[in-house]
C-alpha cells in the first residue's frame, strides 16, 4: 500500500518544480506554463487528502473541480493578455515588458 | 515492495521528469509538450486515486482545451531568436535554491504532523458507481457546493468575455 | 463436449474463450490478477487487429458506394466484387518511401500520426458490443469519448507544426479550430442520452433504452450526428484533407504508412462514430432475445452500426464542401444555442414527467408510462424543431453584410508578423 507521505512528498516537489519556472524563465508563456504545474500540484494534494482522510463525503472532490475552472479562466485571460502584448511590443520576454518602470 | 508501489513510483517519475523538462527546455514548444505528458501523469495519478471522474475531466479540460490554446500562443507569438540561447533569466541562481529549500522545508513541516505516513483506507463510500451522482447532487444542492459551482460559472463567462475583448484584433 | 457446453459456447464466445484460457493459465501457476492482466491485454490486442481488419471492409463499401451513386462500378477486379482492392492498396502504402522534411521536429512529426490513430483506438475500449462483450464498463464513459477525442485533435496540431510548412501548419489550425469548436455541441448532445438514462457509463446507457432514444431525443440525434462527422473531418465538413484547398493540409508533408496512419485513422473513426451513434440512440445490442443469447447481440449491433455508416457514406456523396466559416458560422450559431435549449429543455420536461405521471397514478416503468413518455419528449422536441426552422428562415431573410470594397488588400506587411488567426 502506497501511504499518503509519498503523494505528499510527490505534490509539494511538482510544486516546487513549478516555482522554480515561474522564477527562472524568461518567457511571460514559460511562465504560465509553470504556473499550470502549480495549480496540479495543489490538485493532487487535495484529491490525496480527499481519499486518505476523508474518503466519507465527496467535499474534496468538489474543491478540486473548483479549481479545474479557477485554472482554466486563468489561463484564458493570461494567454489573451500576452499575446495582446505581444501585438503591440513585439515581444514576450517578461523583462522587456517594462513600459511602467523607470 | 508490492505492485501498487511500483506503479505509483513509475508515474510519479514519468510526471516529476516530465515537469522538470517543461522548466529548462530550450524551445518553448517543447516545454507545451512535455507539460502534456506532466498532465497526463497527474490524471493517472487521479486514477489511482480512485477519482475516476476527475481523472477524465483533467484529460478534457487539461489536455483537450488548455494545453491546445497553450500550443496555439506559442505558434502565435514566434520569433526566430527567441529559441536559441538560454531561456533562464539572469536570476535563476536565486530561483533554484529557494526551490529545493522550499521543498526540504514543506516534507520537514509535514513529517512532523502525526497523520504523514496514514495507509490506505477502504472506500467508504457504498458504490464507485454512486460516487458520480453523489459529487453531481452535491455540486447543486443548496446546502452543498452551488454558491461556488454558481460563481465558478460566471467567473467562466467574464474569462470568456474578457479573453475575447482583449484580443480581438482592432484594425 | 456436453451439449451444454457446447450451447453455451455458441451463445456466448467470448467469455468462454477467456475462461477456457483464464483456466489454463491458472493450472500453469500465474497469480490470479496476472492473469487477469494477461487476459485483458489479449483482448485488447484482438479487438485493436479486428478493427484494422475492419477498415479493409469499410474502405471497399465506401468505394463501391461512391461509384454505384455516380453511376459506375467501382472496383472489381482483385477478388470476387473487389473485395480485396484496399490489399494491393495497403501494399502499395507500406512500400513508399518515407520523406521527411528539412527541419522537421523528429520526435512530434513521428508521435502524430501514432496520436492520431490511437485516439481512434481508445475509443473502442469502451463501446459495448453485447451484453457481455466489452473492454471496460467505466461509469464515466461518455466522458472519457470526449477525452480521446482531445488527444486525436492534439495529433493534428502536432502533425501540421512539425511539418515545417506554412500550409501545413495553416490548415493544422483550421483543423483544429473546426475539431474543437464542434466538440461543444457534440458533448451537448451527448449529455441528452446521459439525461434521458441517469448514468453516464455507456453500457448502462444501452441496458436503460427500453424505447430508442433516437425516438426521445431526435433533435439530440442530429446535432451528434452533424457535428460528429465534422469532428472526423468527412464530407461535408473536409476542407481540412482535401486535395484542392490548402494541399491536403496538415498531412502534406507525410508520405507512405504515416499517411496510410491518418487515412486509416478517419476511416476508423467514422466506422467508430457510427458506432457510438447506434449505442447511444438506436439501442445498441438490444433487441429480442439480446440477453439470453449475447452473439445475437452482437449481430444486431452490427446490423445498426451498419445502417449509420451507410447514411454517414451517402452523406459524404451527396453534399457539397463547406467553407471554414459557413462551418463555424454554422457551430456557433446554429448548433450550440440548439444544443445548449434541449439539455435544458429535456432536463426540465424529464423531471416534469416523473413528477406528473406518477401522480396520475401511472406507475415508474410500466409500459403506459414509458409509451407517454417518448410521445411527450417527441412533441417537444418537434416543437423546438419548428420553432429553430422559424428562426433561421427569418434570419436568412436579413440582408447579407456587405464588404468594404474599398480596402486594398495588397499592402506591404509592417513590423508585426500577421499569420492567419482565424
Amino acid at each position: 500500500m502506497v501511504p499518503l507521505s509519498w503523494y505528499l512528498i510527490f505534490s509539494a516537489a511538482l510544486f516546487c518544480i513549478g516555482l522554480y519556472g515561474v522564477l527562472a524563465r524568461k518567457n511571460a508563456i514559460a511562465i504560465l506554463l509553470s504556473i499550470e504545474l502549480m495549480l496540479n500540484a495543489v490538485n493532487v494534494n487535495l484529491v490525496a487528502f480527499w481519499r486518505y482522510r476523508y474518503s466519507e463525503a465527496l467535499n474534496g472532490q468538489a474543491f478540486a473541480v473548483m479549481v479545474f475552472a479557477v485554472a482554466a479562466a486563468e489561463v484564458a485571460v493570461g494567454l489573451a493578455l500576452i499575446i495582446s502584448i505581444y501585438r503591440r511590443r513585439n515581444t514576450v520576454v517578461a523583462d522587456d515588458i517594462d513600459m511602467m518602470k523607470w | 515492495m508490492t505492485i501498487e508501489k511500483i506503479i505509483f513510483l513509475v508515474i510519479a517519475a514519468i510526471s516529476l521528469g516530465a515537469a522538470l523538462m517543461v522548466v529548462t527546455s530550450r524551445k518553448l514548444i517543447h516545454s507545451a509538450l512535455w507539460l502534456i505528458l506532466t498532465l497526463f501523469g497527474v490524471a493517472v495519478v487521479y486514477g489511482i486515486l480512485d477519482a475516476g471522474f476527475l481523472a477524465v475531466a483533467q484529460v478534457v479540460i487539461y489536455i483537450g482545451a488548455i494545453a491546445i490554446l497553450f500550443i496555439f500562443a506559442v505558434m502565435l507569438t514566434r520569433r526566430a531568436n527567441q529559441d536559441t540561447g538560454s531561456q533562464n533569466n539572469q536570476y535563476w541562481w536565486v530561483a533554484a535554491p529557494l526551490s529545493a529549500l522550499l521543498f526540504g522545508g514543506l516534507v520537514w513541516m509535514m513529517g512532523s504532523w502525526q497523520g504523514y505516513s496514514t495507509e490506505l483506507p477502504k472506500l467508504a463510500l457504498e458504490a464507485k458507481s454512486g460516487m458520480l451522482k453523489q459529487l453531481g447532487q452535491l455540486l447543486v444542492s443548496p446546502d452543498g457546493y452551488v454558491l461556488p459551482f454558481e460563481l465558478a460559472s460566471v467567473l467562466l463567462v467574464a474569462a470568456l468575455i474578457g479573453a475575447i475583448w482583449v484580443a480581438w484584433d482592432r484594425k | 463436449m456436453s451439449w451444454n457446453g457446447f450451447l453455451a459456447f455458441v451463445k456466448d464466445p467470448l467469455t468462454e474463450f477467456a475462461k477456457g484460457i483464464t483456466y489454463r493459465l491458472d493450472v500453469w501457476g500465474l497469480s490470479p490478477e496476472l492473469v487477469n492482466v494477461i487476459v485483458k491485454l489479449l483482448g485488447a490486442f484482438v479487438a485493436c487487429m479486428l478493427s484494422f481488419a475492419l477498415v479493409i471492409l469499410t474502405i471497399w463499401v465506401e468505394r463501391k458506394l461512391y461509384a454505384r451513386v455516380q453511376d459506375r462500378l467501382g472496383p472489381n477486379r482483385v477478388g470476387p466484387w473487389g473485395i480485396f482492392q484496399t490489399v494491393p492498396d495497403m501494399i502499395k502504402i507500406f512500400t513508399k518511401e518515407y520523406i521527411t522534411p528539412d527541419g522537421a521536429d523528429k520526435v512530434t512529426y513521428n508521435l502524430a500520426p501514432i496520436l492520431a490513430v490511437s485516439a481512434v483506438m481508445l475509443i473502442w475500449a469502451v463501446v459495448p458490443f453485447a451484453p457481455t462483450f466489452f473492454g471496460s464498463d467505466i461509469n464515466v464513459g461518455a466522458l472519457y469519448i470526449v477525452a480521446v477525442g482531445a488527444i486525436g485533435t492534439l495529433g493534428i496540431i502536432l502533425a501540421g507544426w512539425s511539418s515545417n510548412n506554412k500550409y501545413a501548419l495553416l490548415g493544422a489550425f483550421r483543423a483544429v479550430a473546426q475539431m474543437v469548436s464542434y466538440e461543444v455541441p457534440m458533448v451537448l448532445a451527448l449529455l441528452v442520452p446521459v439525461l434521458l438514462s441517469g448514468t453516464m457509463g455507456i453500457n448502462s446507457l444501452v441496458k436503460a433504452q427500453s424505447v430508442w432514444f433516437i425516438l426521445l431525443a431526435p433533435l439530440a440525434a442530429f446535432i451528434f450526428f452533424i457535428s460528429s462527422q465534422a469532428e472526423v473531418g468527412r464530407a461535408p465538413f473536409d476542407l481540412l484533407e482535401a486535395e484542392s484547398e490548402i494541399v491536403t493540409g496538415f498531412q502534406v508533408e507525410y508520405s507512405g504508412l504515416k499517411f496510410g496512419m491518418f487515412f486509416v485513422g478517419e476511416f476508423l473513426h467514422a466506422f467508430t462514430i457510427s458506432a457510438l451513434f447506434s449505442a447511444l440512440f438506436l439501442g445498441g445490442w438490444r433487441g429480442p432475445w439480446a440477453e439470453q443469447v449475447p452473439i445475437l447481440g452482437l449481430a444486431y449491433f452490427v446490423i445498426k452500426t451498419s445502417i449509420v455508416y451507410f447514411f454517414v457514406i451517402l452523406l459524404r456523396i451527396a453534399a457539397p464542401r463547406m467553407r471554414i466559416d459557413q462551418m463555424l458560422n454554422f457551430n456557433w450559431k446554429f448548433l450550440v444555442p440548439l444544443g445548449l435549449l434541449l439539455v435544458m429543455v429535456t432536463a426540465v420536461v424529464e423531471k416534469l414527467v416523473i413528477h406528473y405521471y406518477t401522480l396520475w397514478g401511472l406507475e415508474f416503468g410500466s409500459t403506459n408510462y414509458l409509451i407517454l413518455r417518448a410521445v411527450t419528449h417527441l412533441v417537444v422536441n418537434g416543437l423546438i424543431c419548428v420553432g429553430a426552422l422559424w428562426l433561421s428562415q427569418s434570419f436568412g431573410k436579413r440582408e447579407p453584410p456587405r464588404f468594404d470594397a474599398s480596402r486594398a488588400v495588397a499592402v506591404p506587411p509592417q513590423s508585426s508578423e500577421s499569420t492567419a488567426t482565424d
